[in-house]
Protein backbone atom coordinates (compact mmCIF):
# COMPACT_ATOMS: atom_id res chain seq x y z
CA UNK A 1 0.00 0.00 0.00
CA UNK A 2 0.71 3.66 -0.98
CA UNK A 3 1.38 5.64 1.98
CA UNK A 4 0.19 9.33 1.58
CA UNK A 5 2.09 12.79 2.15
CA UNK A 6 1.57 14.21 5.68
CA UNK A 7 1.03 17.70 5.58
CA UNK A 8 2.08 19.12 9.11
CA UNK A 9 -1.51 20.92 10.35
CA UNK A 10 -0.71 23.03 13.34
CA UNK A 11 -1.46 26.13 11.63
CA UNK A 12 -1.08 27.29 8.35
CA UNK A 13 -2.15 26.76 4.55
CA UNK A 14 -2.49 23.23 5.43
CA UNK A 15 -5.39 22.75 3.55
CA UNK A 16 -3.93 24.18 -0.09
CA UNK A 17 -0.84 22.13 0.43
CA UNK A 18 -3.41 18.74 0.49
CA UNK A 19 -5.40 20.35 -2.29
CA UNK A 20 -2.04 20.67 -4.25
CA UNK A 21 -1.14 17.11 -4.07
CA UNK A 22 -4.69 16.01 -4.80
CA UNK A 23 -4.32 17.93 -8.31
CA UNK A 24 -1.68 15.44 -9.38
CA UNK A 25 -3.08 12.51 -8.13
CA UNK A 26 -1.61 12.31 -4.72
CA UNK A 27 -3.00 11.39 -1.52
CA UNK A 28 -2.30 13.53 1.09
CA UNK A 29 -3.74 14.04 5.16
CA UNK A 30 -3.45 16.04 7.50
CA UNK A 31 -0.87 15.21 10.45
CA UNK A 32 -0.51 16.31 14.15
CA UNK A 33 0.96 13.76 16.10
CA UNK A 34 3.99 11.53 15.64
CA UNK A 35 2.26 8.68 14.83
CA UNK A 36 0.15 9.95 12.57
CA UNK A 37 3.60 11.47 10.72
CA UNK A 38 4.92 8.18 10.85
CA UNK A 39 2.64 6.15 8.98
CA UNK A 40 3.09 8.67 5.97
CA UNK A 41 5.90 8.64 2.86
CA UNK A 42 6.89 12.53 3.40
CA UNK A 43 6.41 15.58 5.42
CA UNK A 44 5.40 18.91 4.23
CA UNK A 45 5.95 21.99 6.72
CA UNK A 46 2.78 24.53 5.47
CA UNK A 47 3.39 28.57 4.81
CA UNK A 48 2.30 29.72 8.14
CA UNK A 49 4.03 31.70 11.13
CA UNK A 50 7.03 30.03 11.93
CA UNK A 51 7.23 31.09 15.70
CA UNK A 52 3.82 29.48 16.22
CA UNK A 53 4.67 26.30 14.07
CA UNK A 54 7.47 26.15 16.66
CA UNK A 55 5.67 26.76 19.63
CA UNK A 56 2.81 23.66 19.15
CA UNK A 57 5.26 21.29 17.99
CA UNK A 58 7.21 22.22 20.92
CA UNK A 59 4.22 22.03 23.80
CA UNK A 60 3.12 18.59 21.90
CA UNK A 61 6.49 17.09 22.06
CA UNK A 62 6.51 16.41 18.22
CA UNK A 63 9.49 18.81 17.89
CA UNK A 64 12.23 16.15 18.81
CA UNK A 65 10.61 13.80 17.06
CA UNK A 66 10.72 15.34 13.58
CA UNK A 67 13.95 16.80 14.21
CA UNK A 68 15.29 13.46 14.88
CA UNK A 69 13.30 11.51 11.64
CA UNK A 70 14.21 14.73 9.04
CA UNK A 71 18.14 14.10 10.36
CA UNK A 72 17.47 10.62 9.56
CA UNK A 73 16.65 10.93 5.91
CA UNK A 74 12.76 11.17 6.15
CA UNK A 75 11.52 13.54 3.09
CA UNK A 76 10.31 16.64 4.04
CA UNK A 77 9.28 19.58 2.18
CA UNK A 78 8.69 23.79 3.73
CA UNK A 79 7.49 26.41 1.86
CA UNK A 80 8.03 29.98 3.53
CA UNK A 81 7.58 29.13 7.21
CA UNK A 82 8.19 25.54 6.29
CA UNK A 83 11.49 27.00 4.58
CA UNK A 84 12.54 28.52 8.09
CA UNK A 85 11.59 25.47 10.01
CA UNK A 86 13.75 23.56 7.70
CA UNK A 87 16.96 25.72 8.34
CA UNK A 88 19.85 24.65 10.43
CA UNK A 89 20.20 28.52 11.62
CA UNK A 90 17.31 31.46 11.81
CA UNK A 91 18.35 34.72 11.47
CA UNK A 92 15.96 37.79 12.49
CA UNK A 93 13.96 34.72 15.01
CA UNK A 94 12.07 34.86 18.42
CA UNK A 95 14.45 34.25 21.60
CA UNK A 96 13.22 30.83 21.87
CA UNK A 97 12.70 29.88 18.11
CA UNK A 98 14.36 26.64 17.03
CA UNK A 99 14.43 25.01 13.49
CA UNK A 100 14.07 21.27 13.02
CA UNK A 101 17.22 21.36 10.88
CA UNK A 102 17.73 19.31 7.48
CA UNK A 103 19.20 21.80 5.37
CA UNK A 104 22.56 23.38 5.75
CA UNK A 105 21.44 26.84 5.23
CA UNK A 106 20.99 29.88 7.36
CA UNK A 107 17.71 31.86 6.40
CA UNK A 108 16.61 35.29 7.31
CA UNK A 109 13.01 35.54 8.60
CA UNK A 110 10.55 38.41 6.70
CA UNK A 111 13.80 39.32 4.84
CA UNK A 112 11.97 41.26 2.29
CA UNK A 113 9.66 43.71 5.02
CA UNK A 114 5.99 43.72 6.02
CA UNK A 115 2.92 42.66 4.12
CA UNK A 116 3.43 45.67 1.31
CA UNK A 117 6.89 44.29 0.28
CA UNK A 118 4.77 41.23 -0.27
CA UNK A 119 5.12 40.20 -3.99
CA UNK A 120 4.08 37.67 -6.98
CA UNK A 121 6.73 36.92 -9.81
CA UNK A 122 8.12 34.38 -12.31
CA UNK A 123 11.36 32.38 -11.90
CA UNK A 124 12.88 29.20 -13.17
CA UNK A 125 12.87 26.00 -10.89
CA UNK A 126 15.49 23.44 -11.32
CA UNK A 127 13.73 20.15 -12.55
CA UNK A 128 10.03 22.03 -13.88
CA UNK A 129 9.71 23.48 -17.87
CA UNK A 130 9.55 27.05 -18.22
CA UNK A 131 8.41 29.23 -15.32
CA UNK A 132 6.77 29.25 -12.02
CA UNK A 133 4.15 31.61 -11.02
CA UNK A 134 5.53 32.29 -7.30
CA UNK A 135 3.61 34.39 -4.37
CA UNK A 136 6.11 35.42 -1.83
CA UNK A 137 4.21 36.85 1.50
CA UNK A 138 6.26 38.21 4.51
CA UNK A 139 8.80 35.85 2.92
CA UNK A 140 12.34 34.48 4.17
CA UNK A 141 15.88 34.09 1.92
CA UNK A 142 18.11 31.56 2.36
CA UNK A 143 21.18 33.86 2.87
CA UNK A 144 24.24 31.26 3.45
CA UNK A 145 23.83 27.66 2.10
CA UNK A 146 26.50 25.09 3.08
CA UNK A 147 28.52 22.88 0.40
CA UNK A 148 25.95 19.99 -0.10
CA UNK A 149 23.16 21.98 -0.33
CA UNK A 150 21.68 22.62 -4.25
CA UNK A 151 20.17 25.61 -5.05
CA UNK A 152 16.87 24.99 -7.37
CA UNK A 153 15.59 28.58 -7.62
CA UNK A 154 16.96 32.45 -7.44
CA UNK A 155 15.25 35.65 -7.98
CA UNK A 156 16.57 37.92 -10.88
CA UNK A 157 18.66 39.39 -8.72
CA UNK A 158 20.50 36.22 -7.68
CA UNK A 159 19.08 35.87 -3.87
CA UNK A 160 18.43 32.09 -3.26
CA UNK A 161 14.37 31.38 -2.80
CA UNK A 162 14.68 27.40 -3.22
CA UNK A 163 17.06 24.93 -2.07
CA UNK A 164 17.58 20.49 -1.79
CA UNK A 165 19.59 19.03 0.65
CA UNK A 166 19.41 14.81 0.26
CA UNK A 167 15.66 14.34 0.92
CA UNK A 168 14.46 17.78 2.14
CA UNK A 169 13.52 20.68 -0.24
CA UNK A 170 13.08 23.81 0.86
CA UNK A 171 11.46 27.07 -0.64
CA UNK A 172 10.58 30.73 0.06
CA UNK A 173 7.47 31.24 -1.86
CA UNK A 174 3.93 29.56 -1.53
CA UNK A 175 3.12 27.26 -5.11
CA UNK A 176 0.45 25.90 -3.13
CA UNK A 177 -1.33 29.15 -3.50
CA UNK A 178 -0.83 29.85 -7.06
CA UNK A 179 -1.89 26.65 -8.39
CA UNK A 180 1.30 25.81 -8.95
CA UNK A 181 1.29 21.78 -8.45
CA UNK A 182 4.45 20.56 -10.03
CA UNK A 183 6.96 21.58 -7.25
CA UNK A 184 4.96 19.35 -5.21
CA UNK A 185 5.07 16.75 -7.99
CA UNK A 186 8.61 16.79 -7.14
CA UNK A 187 8.25 16.41 -3.49
CA UNK A 188 6.02 13.20 -4.32
CA UNK A 189 8.77 11.71 -6.25
CA UNK A 190 11.26 11.80 -3.49
CA UNK A 191 8.94 10.74 -1.50
CA UNK A 192 8.01 8.08 -2.97
CA UNK A 193 11.91 6.76 -3.30
CA UNK A 194 13.71 8.29 -1.14
CA UNK A 195 17.01 8.39 -1.78
CA UNK B 1 -5.84 45.07 -18.89
CA UNK B 2 -2.07 46.50 -18.76
CA UNK B 3 0.40 44.27 -20.03
CA UNK B 4 2.91 42.88 -16.99
CA UNK B 5 6.54 42.03 -18.17
CA UNK B 6 6.83 37.85 -16.85
CA UNK B 7 9.48 39.21 -14.66
CA UNK B 8 8.22 42.34 -12.78
CA UNK B 9 7.44 41.69 -9.15
CA UNK B 10 3.91 42.39 -9.29
CA UNK B 11 3.03 43.67 -5.11
CA UNK B 12 -0.27 44.63 -3.17
CA UNK B 13 -2.48 42.31 -6.01
CA UNK B 14 -5.63 40.48 -4.73
CA UNK B 15 -3.13 36.90 -4.36
CA UNK B 16 -0.44 38.49 -2.15
CA UNK B 17 -3.24 39.73 -0.21
CA UNK B 18 -5.60 37.18 0.29
CA UNK B 19 -2.31 35.21 0.67
CA UNK B 20 -1.19 36.65 3.72
CA UNK B 21 -4.76 35.84 5.29
CA UNK B 22 -4.42 32.13 4.14
CA UNK B 23 -1.03 32.11 5.95
CA UNK B 24 -3.11 33.15 9.15
CA UNK B 25 -5.38 30.16 9.45
CA UNK B 26 -5.77 27.60 12.26
CA UNK B 27 -4.17 30.14 14.18
CA UNK B 28 -5.02 33.00 16.82
CA UNK B 29 -5.24 36.95 16.53
CA UNK B 30 -4.99 38.44 19.85
CA UNK B 31 -5.81 42.26 20.70
CA UNK B 32 -3.01 44.35 22.52
CA UNK B 33 -2.86 47.55 23.63
CA UNK B 34 1.19 47.96 24.82
CA UNK B 35 4.19 46.37 23.50
CA UNK B 36 4.36 44.32 26.57
CA UNK B 37 1.01 42.28 25.42
CA UNK B 38 2.80 42.18 22.13
CA UNK B 39 5.65 40.46 23.17
CA UNK B 40 3.19 37.91 25.50
CA UNK B 41 1.13 37.25 22.30
CA UNK B 42 3.60 36.57 20.46
CA UNK B 43 5.21 34.07 23.40
CA UNK B 44 2.06 32.38 23.38
CA UNK B 45 1.82 31.45 19.73
CA UNK B 46 -0.80 34.37 18.76
CA UNK B 47 -0.74 34.38 14.56
CA UNK B 48 -0.49 38.04 14.69
CA UNK B 49 -1.64 41.17 16.69
CA UNK B 50 -4.37 43.83 16.48
CA UNK B 51 -2.76 46.91 18.06
CA UNK B 52 -5.19 49.25 19.56
CA UNK B 53 -5.70 51.45 22.26
CA UNK B 54 -8.35 50.28 24.23
CA UNK B 55 -9.82 46.51 24.13
CA UNK B 56 -13.38 46.52 23.28
CA UNK B 57 -14.49 45.44 27.34
CA UNK B 58 -12.88 48.96 28.15
CA UNK B 59 -14.06 51.00 24.99
CA UNK B 60 -17.98 49.44 26.29
CA UNK B 61 -17.42 50.47 29.78
CA UNK B 62 -15.86 53.97 28.97
CA UNK B 63 -18.16 54.93 25.92
CA UNK B 64 -17.41 57.87 23.70
CA UNK B 65 -16.16 57.97 20.54
CA UNK B 66 -13.31 55.37 19.57
CA UNK B 67 -10.63 55.86 16.89
CA UNK B 68 -7.50 54.51 15.29
CA UNK B 69 -4.70 54.37 18.07
CA UNK B 70 -2.08 56.30 18.05
CA UNK B 71 0.86 56.03 15.70
CA UNK B 72 3.49 55.81 18.07
CA UNK B 73 1.52 53.11 19.88
CA UNK B 74 1.43 51.08 16.81
CA UNK B 75 4.99 51.69 15.96
CA UNK B 76 6.05 50.62 19.14
CA UNK B 77 4.10 47.33 18.56
CA UNK B 78 5.56 46.29 15.20
CA UNK B 79 9.03 47.25 16.66
CA UNK B 80 8.38 44.99 19.46
CA UNK B 81 7.18 41.49 17.24
CA UNK B 82 7.83 39.53 14.08
CA UNK B 83 4.57 38.65 13.39
CA UNK B 84 2.38 40.63 11.20
CA UNK B 85 0.77 43.55 13.37
CA UNK B 86 -2.79 44.19 12.35
CA UNK B 87 -4.94 47.65 13.44
CA UNK B 88 -8.05 49.03 13.39
CA UNK B 89 -9.89 51.79 11.28
CA UNK B 90 -13.13 53.07 11.82
CA UNK B 91 -15.75 51.96 9.16
CA UNK B 92 -15.63 54.71 6.06
CA UNK B 93 -12.84 56.21 7.30
CA UNK B 94 -10.18 55.60 4.36
CA UNK B 95 -7.89 58.85 6.15
CA UNK B 96 -7.49 56.32 9.25
CA UNK B 97 -6.55 53.47 7.03
CA UNK B 98 -4.41 56.15 4.52
CA UNK B 99 -2.27 56.72 8.02
CA UNK B 100 -2.21 52.67 8.81
CA UNK B 101 -0.68 51.62 5.80
CA UNK B 102 1.83 54.75 6.16
CA UNK B 103 2.87 53.37 9.23
CA UNK B 104 3.16 49.53 7.17
CA UNK B 105 0.79 47.77 8.98
CA UNK B 106 0.56 44.21 7.93
CA UNK B 107 -3.50 44.85 8.08
CA UNK B 108 -6.15 47.18 8.51
CA UNK B 109 -9.27 45.82 10.28
CA UNK B 110 -12.42 48.18 9.48
CA UNK B 111 -13.66 47.86 12.89
CA UNK B 112 -17.23 48.43 14.01
CA UNK B 113 -15.82 48.25 17.45
CA UNK B 114 -14.54 51.95 16.69
CA UNK B 115 -17.23 54.69 16.27
CA UNK B 116 -18.18 54.29 12.53
CA UNK B 117 -17.13 57.36 10.65
CA UNK B 118 -19.02 56.76 7.57
CA UNK B 119 -22.91 55.65 8.20
CA UNK B 120 -23.63 55.12 3.98
CA UNK B 121 -20.01 53.78 2.81
CA UNK B 122 -17.33 51.41 3.90
CA UNK B 123 -13.56 52.18 2.76
CA UNK B 124 -13.12 51.37 -0.63
CA UNK B 125 -10.63 49.15 0.19
CA UNK B 126 -9.02 48.54 -3.45
CA UNK B 127 -7.80 51.36 -3.00
CA UNK B 128 -4.61 50.24 -1.13
CA UNK B 129 -1.71 48.31 -1.22
CA UNK B 130 -2.57 46.44 2.67
CA UNK B 131 -4.71 43.86 3.02
CA UNK B 132 -7.72 44.58 4.97
CA UNK B 133 -10.51 42.37 7.30
CA UNK B 134 -13.51 43.20 7.96
CA UNK B 135 -16.87 41.78 9.79
CA UNK B 136 -20.12 40.51 8.68
CA UNK B 137 -22.79 38.83 10.27
CA UNK B 138 -24.13 37.37 7.20
CA UNK B 139 -23.34 36.29 3.83
CA UNK B 140 -24.48 38.73 2.44
CA UNK B 141 -22.69 41.58 4.68
CA UNK B 142 -19.60 39.56 3.59
CA UNK B 143 -19.68 39.13 0.17
CA UNK B 144 -20.41 42.96 0.23
CA UNK B 145 -16.70 43.70 1.78
CA UNK B 146 -15.27 40.88 -0.69
CA UNK B 147 -16.39 43.49 -3.17
CA UNK B 148 -15.16 46.22 -2.27
CA UNK B 149 -11.50 44.30 -1.59
CA UNK B 150 -12.08 42.92 2.09
CA UNK B 151 -9.22 39.50 2.28
CA UNK B 152 -10.00 37.97 5.01
CA UNK B 153 -13.99 37.79 6.85
CA UNK B 154 -14.48 38.21 10.36
CA UNK B 155 -17.89 37.26 11.80
CA UNK B 156 -18.85 39.82 13.97
CA UNK B 157 -20.01 38.41 17.32
CA UNK B 158 -20.45 41.05 20.24
CA UNK B 159 -17.37 42.30 20.80
CA UNK B 160 -16.07 43.21 24.51
CA UNK B 161 -18.51 41.10 25.95
CA UNK B 162 -16.76 37.41 26.67
CA UNK B 163 -20.65 35.91 25.63
CA UNK B 164 -19.71 33.34 22.70
CA UNK B 165 -23.12 33.19 21.83
CA UNK B 166 -23.51 36.34 19.06
CA UNK B 167 -20.09 34.47 17.96
CA UNK B 168 -21.91 31.24 17.51
CA UNK B 169 -25.03 33.18 15.59
CA UNK B 170 -23.28 34.93 13.37
CA UNK B 171 -20.33 32.16 12.03
CA UNK B 172 -23.50 30.03 11.89
CA UNK B 173 -25.64 31.73 9.84
CA UNK B 174 -22.72 32.74 7.81
CA UNK B 175 -21.82 29.26 6.94
CA UNK B 176 -25.77 28.27 6.38
CA UNK B 177 -26.20 30.59 3.99
CA UNK B 178 -23.01 29.50 2.21
CA UNK B 179 -24.65 25.83 2.15
CA UNK B 180 -28.02 27.01 1.07
CA UNK B 181 -26.52 28.85 -1.56
CA UNK B 182 -24.44 25.60 -2.85
CA UNK B 183 -27.60 23.84 -2.87
CA UNK B 184 -29.39 26.28 -5.69
CA UNK B 185 -29.39 25.60 -9.44
CA UNK B 186 -27.69 28.30 -11.65
CA UNK B 187 -30.90 29.85 -12.44
CA UNK B 188 -31.84 30.04 -8.93
CA UNK B 189 -28.33 31.47 -8.16
CA UNK B 190 -29.66 35.12 -9.80
CA UNK B 191 -32.55 35.75 -7.35
CA UNK B 192 -29.86 34.81 -4.16
CA UNK B 193 -27.60 37.73 -5.91
CA UNK B 194 -30.43 40.16 -5.53
CA UNK B 195 -31.10 39.05 -1.90
CA UNK B 196 -27.76 38.92 -0.92
CA UNK B 197 -27.52 42.16 -2.39
CA UNK B 198 -24.40 40.81 -3.75
CA UNK B 199 -22.74 41.14 -7.46
CA UNK B 200 -23.81 37.56 -9.45
CA UNK B 201 -20.33 36.67 -9.77
CA UNK B 202 -19.03 36.35 -6.31
CA UNK B 203 -22.65 34.80 -5.28
CA UNK B 204 -21.70 32.11 -8.59
CA UNK B 205 -17.88 31.87 -7.35
CA UNK B 206 -19.18 30.77 -3.89
CA UNK B 207 -21.64 28.34 -4.51
CA UNK B 208 -19.29 26.52 -6.59
CA UNK B 209 -16.41 26.88 -4.49
CA UNK B 210 -18.74 26.07 -1.34
CA UNK B 211 -16.82 28.28 0.49
CA UNK B 212 -15.80 32.27 0.58
CA UNK B 213 -12.90 33.16 -1.52
CA UNK B 214 -11.26 34.71 1.46
CA UNK B 215 -10.70 33.03 4.64
CA UNK B 216 -13.21 33.55 7.22
CA UNK B 217 -12.59 33.83 11.20
CA UNK B 218 -14.69 34.34 14.42
CA UNK B 219 -14.30 37.50 16.63
CA UNK B 220 -16.38 38.91 19.45
CA UNK B 221 -16.94 37.08 22.44
CA UNK B 222 -14.35 34.22 22.43
CA UNK B 223 -13.24 33.64 25.96
CA UNK B 224 -11.96 30.32 26.58
CA UNK B 225 -10.32 27.86 24.84
CA UNK B 226 -13.51 25.96 24.64
CA UNK B 227 -15.25 29.07 22.77
CA UNK B 228 -11.82 28.77 20.16
CA UNK B 229 -12.53 25.10 20.10
CA UNK B 230 -16.20 25.34 19.04
CA UNK B 231 -15.74 28.22 16.66
CA UNK B 232 -13.08 26.18 14.87
CA UNK B 233 -15.54 22.82 15.00
CA UNK B 234 -18.26 25.19 13.11
CA UNK B 235 -16.21 25.65 10.83
CA UNK B 236 -13.78 28.89 11.19
CA UNK B 237 -10.35 29.51 9.90
CA UNK B 238 -8.85 31.14 12.95
CA UNK B 239 -10.44 33.30 15.40
CA UNK B 240 -9.70 36.85 16.76
CA UNK B 241 -9.52 37.09 20.87
CA UNK B 242 -9.92 40.67 22.17
CA UNK B 243 -11.02 41.85 25.42
CA UNK B 244 -10.40 37.86 26.62
CA UNK B 245 -7.07 37.26 27.01
CA UNK B 246 -5.67 40.82 28.94
CA UNK B 247 -9.43 40.98 30.63
CA UNK B 248 -8.77 37.57 32.83
CA UNK B 249 -7.01 36.29 35.60
CA UNK B 250 -3.85 35.01 33.89
CA UNK B 251 -3.62 36.55 29.95
CA UNK B 252 -0.30 34.38 29.58
CA UNK B 253 -1.71 30.82 30.17
CA UNK B 254 -4.70 31.70 28.85
CA UNK B 255 -3.35 32.95 25.60
CA UNK B 256 -1.28 29.51 25.38
CA UNK B 257 -4.30 27.34 26.02
CA UNK B 258 -6.59 29.13 23.20
CA UNK B 259 -3.64 28.73 20.72
CA UNK B 260 -3.54 25.06 21.65
CA UNK B 261 -7.13 25.00 21.47
CA UNK B 262 -7.64 26.73 18.05
CA UNK B 263 -4.73 23.67 16.64
CA UNK B 264 -6.50 20.54 18.14
CA UNK B 265 -10.23 22.17 18.38
CA UNK B 266 -11.51 18.50 17.54
CA UNK B 267 -9.41 16.48 20.38
CA UNK B 268 -11.81 16.83 23.85
CA UNK B 269 -8.68 14.95 25.70
CA UNK B 270 -6.16 17.95 24.79
CA UNK B 271 -8.78 20.57 25.40
CA UNK B 272 -10.25 19.23 29.15
CA UNK B 273 -5.95 19.31 29.78
CA UNK B 274 -5.50 23.31 28.13
CA UNK B 275 -8.61 24.27 30.10
CA UNK B 276 -7.44 23.35 33.60
CA UNK B 277 -6.11 25.82 35.62
CA UNK B 278 -6.68 29.14 33.94
CA UNK B 279 -8.06 31.54 36.49
CA UNK B 280 -10.57 33.43 36.04
CA UNK B 281 -11.98 34.39 32.21
CA UNK B 282 -13.14 37.75 31.81
CA UNK B 283 -16.15 38.82 33.90
CA UNK B 284 -17.97 39.47 31.11
CA UNK B 285 -21.64 40.89 29.71
CA UNK B 286 -24.16 38.77 28.36
CA UNK B 287 -25.23 40.03 24.97
CA UNK B 288 -29.07 39.77 25.93
CA UNK B 289 -29.04 42.76 28.87
CA UNK B 290 -27.30 44.97 26.36
CA UNK B 291 -29.91 47.37 25.43
CA UNK B 292 -29.62 47.63 21.43
CA UNK B 293 -27.57 50.46 20.84
CA UNK B 294 -24.16 49.49 22.85
CA UNK B 295 -24.70 46.50 20.04
CA UNK B 296 -21.68 46.92 18.29
CA UNK B 297 -22.69 44.28 15.71
CA UNK B 298 -25.23 46.22 14.12
CA UNK B 299 -22.73 48.92 12.91
CA UNK B 300 -21.73 48.28 9.44
CA UNK B 301 -24.57 47.01 6.66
Amino acid sequence: MVKPIGVLALQGDFREHIATFSSIGVEAVKVRSIEEIDATSGLVIPGGESSVIHRLASVYGLFDPIRERIAAGFPTFGTCAGLIMLASEILDKTDDQQPFGGLDVSVRRNAFGNQLDSFETDLTFTGVDGTVHAAFIRAPIVERIGKDVEITAKLDDGRVVGVRQGNAMGISFHPEVTGENRIHALFAKIAEAPN
Amino acid sequence: MTETKPNQPVIASTLVKRGLAEMLKGGVIMDVVTPEQARIAEDAGAVAVMALERVPADIRAQGGVSRMSDPDMIDGIIAEVKIPVMAKARIGHFVEAQILEALKVDFIDESEVLSPADYINHIDKWNFDVPFVCGATNLGEALRRITEGAAMIRSKGEAGTGDVSEATKHIRTILGEIRALAAKTDDELFVAAKELQAPFELVREVAKAGRLPVPLFVAGGVATPADAAMMMQLGADGVFVGSGIFKSGNPIERAKAIVKAATFYDKPEILAEVSRGLGEAMVGINVADLPAPHRLAERGW
